[in-house]
């Protein structure tokens, strides 16, 4: 028995036999795996035939140098033939930066260009914690940044819109204690509300006379084409997702009041079409605003999809918060969290998980 | 096992519950509840499905609200003021049934998190108490693990050492045992044990006889709503007084 013959080595294993292997068994088991699927697999190669035979030709008789239509067909019979169909790409290079920029006035080209190169940095902080933290100050400011390069005008009217911000975080902290977390909030957005309503614009104005620093001025009706969707977009995902949050909470909240008022708004605008609120908000918002205050008509339509988005991601957020057990919730309360810091350590990040496909499909389809 | 008499009940009072009542809706689950609970002892209490055991202790740190009477915590009568609800909470622990641990934190985490956010404790400092109180439940190499890669015996042990980490002077137990494996109960009862010899006040649902026996200075039998019967457990095993008490022994001990 002892000296019977051991092998010691593992003999390596063989390749497989050609048809098991490579690009022969992919074709057998994906395109030819039975009669029905060799049908399917012919039938689509034709219908590709039939597309490409029509739109090569198409493409390679594109004209890209031509003054108008006609001139561009012209030149495709005379080149291709009577019948033969071709591109006309002369209206695009012509008109591609109308595409991009809308109307915007050529020679200031490089101020949204500028902006939107700093859009990433101003992204970047948000979305990876290896970027510096100091980067967050240029995410805090890029909206005024982005607005002054934008529109232009006056330094002043972004810098004392974002002093709106200050005036709120500082009336929440003269109130937070002695009224608690959530009244000082709502005093906060008050007084920044109140700021923005009557003392904004006289200040801004004020300082402009005193200072007058500034670009050219650009008004809403030159933006247009990509910037104008993107400045519309990127405010609005920015803006609703916190709105969507505290709407959602609202709607869960056991303050009559809170609760009233976050089941109207988000039902009202969920009830009524989109194009139906940008019709009826010039109205509205005439009779709310003080009179001799004429909101920007970009500005409108930005404050109205940002509060569509808000209310729509407000009920995908609300569906998160269903979804994590009660225990959640006591056992945050037994460890004596009050009820912002068991929000934001413990119920937010657990049902923003959950929403966030949701979150993601409803700013694909709003924005 | 611990014997209960070594362990030293002190004349000063923890929890003072008097003709408190409750009800959900028209359903009235707690009645006429009068109960007084000194410091360092150590209470059990049981009875049927239903009878309100967890109803009872959870208005202890107001996870649910009483409608009448009174319920005195440490000095501090719970109402409706949130000040002192959470000076309450803060003083009361709660271990529950289904661990309650956050899924999305590290064990670690979840033990420091309510020190460092409700205590203002120093984060290190707050690691170093999670990392004395994970030794003591026996699990310290898991600090960095998620919940989800726990036995559910571990993860009770750890909600029970983030209790601990709150420094509470009360704890709460509503049936930390009944959803393991048998395997399991021991070494969360062992863990409950240690507690109670190093002095703890303790009320716990159980159902765990073998524990009250071992550990509890007084058993609670509730029915319907109703403190029926209390009594050191020696005398409530082998000579319980009301029927409806010794119909709920024979079929818990019995068979
Ligand atoms: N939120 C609620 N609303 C209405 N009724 C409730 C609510 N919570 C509990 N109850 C009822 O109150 C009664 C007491 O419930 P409780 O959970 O305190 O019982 P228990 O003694 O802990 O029972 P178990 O041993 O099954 O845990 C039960 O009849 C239950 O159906
Ligand atoms: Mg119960």
């Amino acid at each position: 028995m002892s000296d019977s013959f051991v092998r010691i080595e593992m003999v390596p294993a063989k390749a497989p036999p050609l048809s098991e292997r490579g690009l022969l068994k992919w074709l057998r088991e994906n395109l030819f795996a039975g009669p029905f699927n060799t049908i399917l697999t012919l039938a689509t190669l034709y219908a590709l035939f039939l597309l490409l035979r029509n739109v090569i030709p198409w493409l390679a008789n594109g004209v890209w140098y031509a003054d108008n239509l006609q001139e561009c067909r012209d030149i495709i019979t005379a080149y291709a033939g009577e019948g033969a169909t071709g591109a006309c790409w002369a209206m695009i290079r012509e008109r591609w930066n109308q595409f991009i920029f809308g109307l915007y006035p050529q020679d200031l080209y490089w101020r949204p260009a500028v902006a939107f190169v700093l859009l990433f940095g101003a992204i970047a902080p948000v979305l990876f914690p290896k970027v510096p933290r100091q980067m967050l100050w240029l995410t805090l400011f890029y909206p005024a940044i982005a607005f002054f390069l934008i529109w232009g005008g006056s330094i002043w009217t972004p810098i004392v819109a974002m002093l709106g911000f200050g005036v709120m975080m500082l009336a929440y902290r003269v109130l937070v204690g002695f009224t608690g977390v959530t009244v000082a909030g709502v005093l906060g957005v008050l007084a920044a509300v109140l700021w923005w309503l009557f003392a904004d614009a006289a200040v801004a104005e004020g300082l402009a006379r005193a200072l007058p620093i500034g670009l050219e001025s650009v008004g809403s009706d030159e933006l247009g084409g990509f910037l104008l969707a993107l400045v519309i977009g990127v405010t609005a995902i920015a803006f609703s997702l916190p709105l969507g949050i505290l709407l959602a909470l609202g709607r869960q909240s056991d303050l009559p009041v809170i609760k009233m008022i976050c089941v109207g708004f988000i039902e009202l605008i969920r009830g009524v079409p989109l194009i139906t609120l940008l019709f009826t908000a010039s109205l509205l918002l005439g009779y709310f605003l003080p009179s001799g205050t004429n909101l920007d008509t970009v500005l409108r339509v930005i404050i109205l999809v940002t509060f569509f988005a808000a209310a729509y991601l407000a009920e995908v957020i609300r569906g998160g918060l269903a979804a994590l057990p009660r225990g959640q919730y006591e056992a945050a309360d037994a460890l004596g969290l009050d009820y912002w810091r068991a929000q934001r350590l413990i119920i937010l990040p657990q049902a923003l998980k959950i929403s966030i496909p949701a979150i993601v499909s409803t700013f694909i389809n709003r924005s | 096992m611990a014997e209960a008499s070594k362990m030293h009940v002190s004349d000063e009072v923890a929890i003072q519950i008097q003709d408190m009542n409750k009800w959900y809706g028209t359903f009235h689950v707690l009645r006429d509840i009068n109960m007084t609970v000194r410091s360092g002892e150590r209470i059990v209490i049981c009875g049927p499905s239903g009878s309100g055991k967890s109803t009872l202790i959870r208005c202890i740190n107001r996870l649910e609200e009483h409608q009448q009477g009174q319920i005195v915590v440490d000095g501090i009568e719970l109402t409706s003021d949130i000040k002192n609800i959470d000076k309450v909470r803060s003083e009361v622990g709660m271990v529950f049934q289904h661990f309650n641990l956050f899924p999305h934190l590290t064990i670690l985490e979840n033990l420091t998190l309510a020190p460092i956010w409700v205590r203002k404790v120093p984060k290190r400092e707050a690691e170093e108490t999670a990392m004395y109180f994970l030794e003591k439940v026996k699990i310290p190499e898991q600090a960095k693990k998620y919940p989800g890669q726990l036995s559910g015996g571990q993860q009770q042990r750890v909600a029970i050492a983030r209790s601990l980490c709150m420094k509470p002077r009360i704890m709460l137990f509503d049936e930390p045992t009944s959803a393991l494996d048998p395997e399991m109960i021991k070494e969360v009862l062992d863990t409950m044990i240690q507690l109670a010899e190093e002095g703890m006040t303790m009320i716990c649902v159980t159902h765990e006889m073998g524990f009250a026996q071992a550990v509890a200075n007084r058993v609670i039998f509730m029915d319907q709503g109703q403190i029926v019967e209390q009594n050191e457990p020696k005398e409530f095993f082998s000579n319980p007084k009301s029927d409806r008490t010794k119909l709920f022994l024979s079929q818990i001990l019995g068979h």
